[in-house]
């Protein structure tokens, strides 16, 4: 089972597809633009839709979703946590 | 795809649609109760109530009309009854519907009540209507048809797999030649940049800037928070979207990955040829779908995420989601699953040509599930406040 999608190589999240991943879980997932298939273990519950750290991200540093910006961190972000609204902003509005 | 044919109504002015509604259309909203009146005395008849179109002017009253005028002239529309609170404008709106050369009467409320008109124009839509019933379906090559696309309710999955299903379905039509509709100005914020870049010259990238630019000025100069909760929508963020930028480069996924923007559309008008328009449009599902009738556009592919349930009256809206949660518990608003594709059980390409498949057998003639379930949202766009 694919349990999560990414976009492109050079993106700092992955989206969930599954419903009701739980913490701790080991998850399967593939790049889009690129067919490779990648594992993470998570550290919080994410919802079938939501996103998860694939890395380490600094506070304020830009989140990376189909290889483009999609906002900044406002929290120190570990990879494998869930990454949305809490710790991440817009930089437009 | 260029030997793909589809069967539908030729009108007189040459555009082929694949519904033969005959419209009630009020001008205003206080000849809203006298349409509704109409159609319901004419079986068969449809009308179309909205709340605006009294003390309109400037740029919002031209575009008024011209939605109103570009509804009743669309090649879904066989005939049209216009009813109008007093004759100047109602004739303002049927003059620039007798323009596309189909039937059109307008009644007017003052000076002779509402049963009097409810009377003369139900005369006359009866004759419309049995005039109509007799028109006949025929073969007309995929090119002419023109299909129009928005998103709505959209989560993660729909920049994964819903709008690349459009973005391949696309890809396709325009080499194709057919004519494309995408718009959705405020949505393109954090993608304005890559869209800028797949225009067909330098002046129609430009044209889109300045477009994007003007509406994103009008949402910095009224702002009152970041738009959390109203753009991204408070369903969209529970879908898991968090930022306007993510869901940009989401929505752009519709464009798909070849076609260029061949040009820039005011809110309702029409295009001029084939290729794909980028329309200035509001966000709004039902207020875009509304403009892309009004442009003229025959079918609307709508891909969604945790399941917006919108339809039209004269435009079939075909909906399609990859999240199998919506699939699953809102299954009756689906016509096409594309869901396999988050687990790479169908590829893009298949998804694309699904789609395509769908879109003949509505332009052919199958309801959509918004038609099934009479979903006629009609949703007037207003620039701003009335004088």
């Amino acid at each position: 089972m694919i349990h999560f999608v990414v976009h492109s190589p050079q993106d700092s999240a992955g989206v969930a597809v599954v419903e009701d991943i739980a913490a701790g879980q080991t998850l399967n997932g593939w790049v889009l633009d690129t067919g490779e298939s990648l594992n993470i273990t998570v550290s919080d519950a994410i919802p079938i839709g939501h996103k998860l750290a694939l890395t380490d991200i600094a506070d304020g540093a830009t989140v990376i979703e189909y290889g483009h910006d999609i906002g900044r961190a406002v929290a120190p972000v570990k990879r494998g946590q869930h990454l949305h609204v809490h710790n991440l902003k817009t930089k437009r509005w | 795809m260029s030997q793909a044919t589809f069967s539908g109504y030729r009108r007189e002015n040459g555009r082929v649609g694949v519904r033969n509604h005959v419209i009630v259309l009020p001008v205003d909203d206080l000849s809203n109760a006298a349409a509704e009146a109409v159609a319901n005395n004419i079986k068969g008849t449809l009308a179309i109530p909205h709340p605006y179109g009294r003390l309109q002017f400037g740029a919002d009253l031209a575009l008024h009309f011209r939605t109103l005028i570009g509804t009743g002239s669309n090649p879904n529309v066989a005939a049209v009854i216009v009813i109008g609170i007093e004759p100047g404008w109602t004739q303002k709106v049927v003059d620039g519907i007798a323009a596309s050369g189909k039937p059109v009467s307008g009644f007017s409320i003052e000076l002779n009540g509402d049963i009097a008109t409810i009377a003369s124009a139900s005369r006359v839509a009866k004759d419309y209507l049995q005039w109509a019933s007799e028109l006949q379906r025929s073969e007309h090559p995929l090119s002419e048809l023109w299909v129009s696309t928005k998103c709505g309710e959209s989560d993660t999955t729909s920049g994964i797999g819903a709008n690349p299903t459009v973005g391949n379905a696309f890809d396709k039509l325009y080499a194709g030649g057919n004519t494309l509709l995408f718009g959705e100005t405020s949505e393109i914020t954090g993608a304005e940049h890559l869209v800028a870049r797949r225009a067909r010259t330098p002046e129609i990238g430009a044209a889109f800037l300045k477009t994007w630019n003007a509406y994103n000025d009008f949402i910095l100069a009224n702002k009152t928070d970041d738009l959390s909760e109203s753009q991204p929508t408070k369903g969209n963020i529970a879908g898991g979207l968090t930022t306007i930028e993510e869901k940009a480069l989401g929505n752009i996924q519709k464009i798909g990955k070849h076609c260029l923007v061949d040009g820039v559309l005011e809110p309702a008008e029409a295009p001029t040829g084939p290729g794909l328009w980028f329309m200035d449009s509001s966000s709004a599902a039902a207020e875009m779908v509304t403009l892309a009738a009004a442009a003229g556009f025959a079918v609307h592919l709508f891909p969604t995420g945790q399941g917006n349930v919108i339809g039209n009256p004269i435009l079939p809206v075909i909906k399609l989601t990859a999240n199998p949660r919506t699939a699953r518990t809102m299954g009756e608003h689906i016509d096409l699953d594309v869901s396999g594709l988050l687990q790479r059980e169908i590829n893009l390409d298949q998804a694309g040509d699904a789609l395509l498949e769908i879109t003949l057998r509505t332009a052919n003639g199958r309801l959509t599930a918004a038609e099934a379930l009479g979903h006629r949202e009609f949703v007037l766009t207003k620039l701003y406040r009335s004088a």
